[in-house]
């Protein structure tokens, strides 16, 4: 009896008392690995001691409440170069999972993904492909999907194909103090509810920010978007992303594009020497087939941001508005366009009040309404305009996402 | 004494032919070490299962690189499975699903058994693990984290090939048997099964044949899915019995690819969903500067068709449980997409 009970004593001690894993490189660290992240119980600690991981299958983790935790980003590596299965590095479905300290380079597929969690935070995470920006890089480097709860952190995304920093359908979100260097997109919100995007750096991408919303998925109307004290500059490299891929249009050079999202709002950023625009508000597929996605931005707010140099070579080989940028500018670049796309009724009876697109700068930044509807239909109705005074209006601040505080 | 003795052996062999399944077993949350503790198998290198373990087979299947599969079902006895139209049958608390791969060693019929995989029904919902069989084929082992048999000898068009094969790791089983949150068996579902087999007593419908063994509720099937391979079949409704199988566990509602909008269950009816000039959403590198997923009439600027032929595991679908391209079934679906318009 006595031992039954020291053994349910036992027992129960096991459980609450959570336990590390500790692991070191070798030859067997990936079936170490998995099998730490399939028998780890709630509230366990997976360590990854300093060193580099070679590995050949994609790892994945189902159990909630698990750390994985490394030495520093650039001292636990786990190096996906010889990856023979397995469609990203790391792949998470379970609830608040932590990863911290540590990188994943050259996946086949993507790095990091988690699909349908709760709560999932990434501090201090490396993901990167080591060869620079390549076609044949993964899609994406963090990439949680259908999360509610996300938290970036002090990571930092070299080298995808599509974008380094993805959120895709999820809610409750905080990218922050995070780097984004030589991916198509340095960060990327779809499709997503409630994100903060702050104290970032968007540097050497095609396109340092974008905030999208994108037809025919399950969640879509994307909203309550703040990207502020962001610094999203030099994002000149060419776009390296297999056509067909939305991310395949932006042009090189671009700041932050916002597309069909509602309820955006940019403060206090600071954008520098983007080869074609500093800011683009555009409308999404107008053609998507789908009777539940409104293609056009609304109640987007842009207010006291820092400009200074662009358009000094704009990109007119993606997309379609950049050589109509091109020509309309005749050669004076803006910081800031929009596409001036409204449904058919609105580009006769005018938009909404609260729907409109708010900008608050400095008088010295140059806006450009392109009226793109009209320059396409009927050239001689074509009225593109500079005049951003008709735009002003009294900005109204989107609560911040309490969530990670 | 000798009387004693036989009497003995008697009790042994009774015992061995009541013996039945291990249903603690079944329903313990820890997995056995052994596949033999479960006690499915009369014979289980012949694949002989014990009495009240049924063999079935599904209409059309899912390609695992060209390995034959030994699909057997258990329910425990005065349990009933609950038919449900167009879903997998609800199979009570207890019950278990096993599924032996195995590669021809000879055109003669001896084979090499690689793993047996298992669906056990416990009281918090089914749980999947995987058995590797060892070399010498006397026991499969549980193993967690996945195994590479190396250099598998496997007949193909009568011909001998080799591959890498790999068994996949606990998550991923989940990943393709995920639906909604909930791991869910694929195969049985009535109109994949409503078709005759031949049992050791009897040729036999299986739905039939389950009735009579008590196993599933009376009930009138469904319609019998179309098998891929059949040449007689229509050519849009063997497509999409491919894909169904193939590709329609996870891009379903509710399952691991929801999230691209593509969804090739045989119930979606929406020709966009189904991938017919749909944009790709996450596809990264894989579209290799295709526009959409299929194109009427033209399969090589179809971004589903490269996925399927592809070995590169950046690109390739599914994403798990094939090492070599079907080829027959790559062919199906350049047909279909030839003949779209």
């Amino acid at each position: 009896m006595k031992f039954i009970r020291l053994f349910l004593f036992f027992f129960f001690i096991s459980n609450i008392f959570s336990e590390e894993w500790i692991i070191q490189p070798s030859p067997n660290a990936q079936n170490e690995i998995q099998e730490a992240l399939i028998l780890a119980e709630p509230g366990d600690v997976i360590s990854l001691s300093k060193g580099t991981y070679e590995l050949n299958h994609g790892l994945s983790l189902d159990v909630s409440d698990v750390s994985i935790v490394g030495e520093g980003m650039y001292e636990t590596i786990l190096d996906f170069s010889n990856q023979e299965t397995g469609a990203q590095g790391l792949l998470v479905t379970s609830d608040n999972v932590l990863m911290q300290d540590f990188a994943i380079e050259n996946a086949k597929g993507d790095a990091i993904k988690s699909k349908g969690v709760k709560n999932i935070s990434f501090i201090k995470v490396r993901t990167e492909w080591t060869n620079g920006p390549d076609s044949k890089n993964g899609a994406y480097g963090l990439y949680p999907v259908e999360s509610i709860g996300v938290l970036i952190d002090g990571c930092v995304a070299i080298g995808a194909s599509d974008a380094g920093v993805y959120v895709g359908q999820s809610e409750q979100i905080v990218v922050r103090n995070s780097r984004a260097e030589f991916n198509v997109a340095g960060i990327e919100i779809e499709n997503s509810y409630y994100a903060d995007v702050y104290n970032n750096i968007a540097t050497n991408n095609t396109g340092g920010i974008l905030i999208f919303d994108l037809p025919n998925l399950p969640k879509q109307g994307g909203k309550f978007v703040r990207v502020f004290q962001n610094k999203s500059f030099n994002n000149n490299t060419d776009n390296f992303a297999p056509e067909g891929n939305i991310v395949g249009l932006v042009p090189s050079g671009t700041g932050l594009i916002i597309m069909a999202n509602r309820n955006v709002e940019v403060f206090d950023n600071s954008f520098d020497n983007n080869q074609t625009v500093h800011i683009a508000v555009v409308a999404g597929d107008l053609e998507s087939g789908d009777d539940n996605y409104d293609p056009f931005p609304k109640g987007i707010q842009i207010h006291n941001n820092q400009y200074s140099n662009v358009g000094m070579k704009p990109d007119v080989s993606r997309g379609d508005l950049s050589p109509i940028l091109m020509d309309i500018a005749k050669g004076d670049m803006p910081d800031i366009i929009w596409d001036g796309l409204l449904p058919m009724s609105e580009l006769f009876f005018g938009q909404p009040e609260k729907e409109k697109i708010i900008i608050e700068e400095s008088s010295d930044t140059n806006f450009l309404d392109l009226d793109v509807f009209w320059y396409v239909a009927f050239p001689f109705f074509h009225s593109p305009s500079r005049d951003k005074s008709e735009f002003k209006g009294s900005i109204t601040n989107l609560p911040p996402i309490s969530k990670w505080n | 004494m000798e009387l004693k003795k036989s009497f003995l052996v008697f009790l042994f062999l009774f015992s061995l032919c009541v013996n039945s399944v291990n249903q603690e077993a079944i329903l313990s949350k820890k997995p056995e070490k052994k596949l033999s503790d479960y006690e499915f198998f009369n014979d289980a290198v012949a694949q002989i299962p014990m009495e009240n373990v049924l063999p079935y087979v599904l209409h059309s299947a899912l390609f695992s690189d060209y390995a034959d599969k030994h699909r057997f079902v258990y329910v425990p006895k005065g349990k009933k499975a609950k038919f449900i139209p167009n879903e997998v049958y609800d199979f009570p608390v207890g019950s278990a699903l096993i599924k032996t791969f195995s590669y021809p060693q000879a055109l003669n019929g001896s084979r090499m058994l690689l793993e047996t995989r298992l669906l056990l029904n416990q009281e918090s919902g089914w749980a999947a693990h995987t058995y590797v069989w060892n070399k010498e084929q006397t026991e499969a082992y549980l193993k967690v984290t996945g195994h590479t048999h190396a250099s598998m000898m496997y007949f193909l068009d009568g011909e001998k090939k080799y591959v890498n094969y790999r068994v996949p790791n606990q998550n991923q089983c989940k990943e393709c048997h995920l639906k909604s949150n909930a791991i869910m068996p694929i195969g049985p579902k009535s109109r994949n099964l409503n078709f005759s087999i031949q049992y050791e007593e009897k040729l036999a419908n299986q739905i039939s044949f389950w009735m009579e063994k008590e196993i599933v509720e009376d009930h009138v099937p469904l319609d019998l899915i179309v098998n891929w391979s059949d040449d007689a079949a229509p050519l849009t409704a063997k497509a999409r019995a491919y894909l169904d199988i193939n590709c329609g566990h996870c891009h379903m509602p509710g399952g691991s690819a929801d999230t691209t909008g593509l969804n090739l269950n045989l119930t979606e009816s929406e020709d966009r969903k189904i991938g017919i000039y749909k944009k790709p959403v996450a596809a990264g590198r894989a579209s290799e500067g295709m526009k959409f997923s299929i194109v009427p009439g033209k399969p090589n600027e179809s971004i589903l068709l490269h996925r399927m032929d592809s070995l590169d595991p950046g690109v390739m679908m599914p994403e798990s449980g094939r090492k070599l391209s079907h080829s027959e079934g790559v062919a199906l679906i350049n047909d279909w997409i030839i003949s779209l318009k």
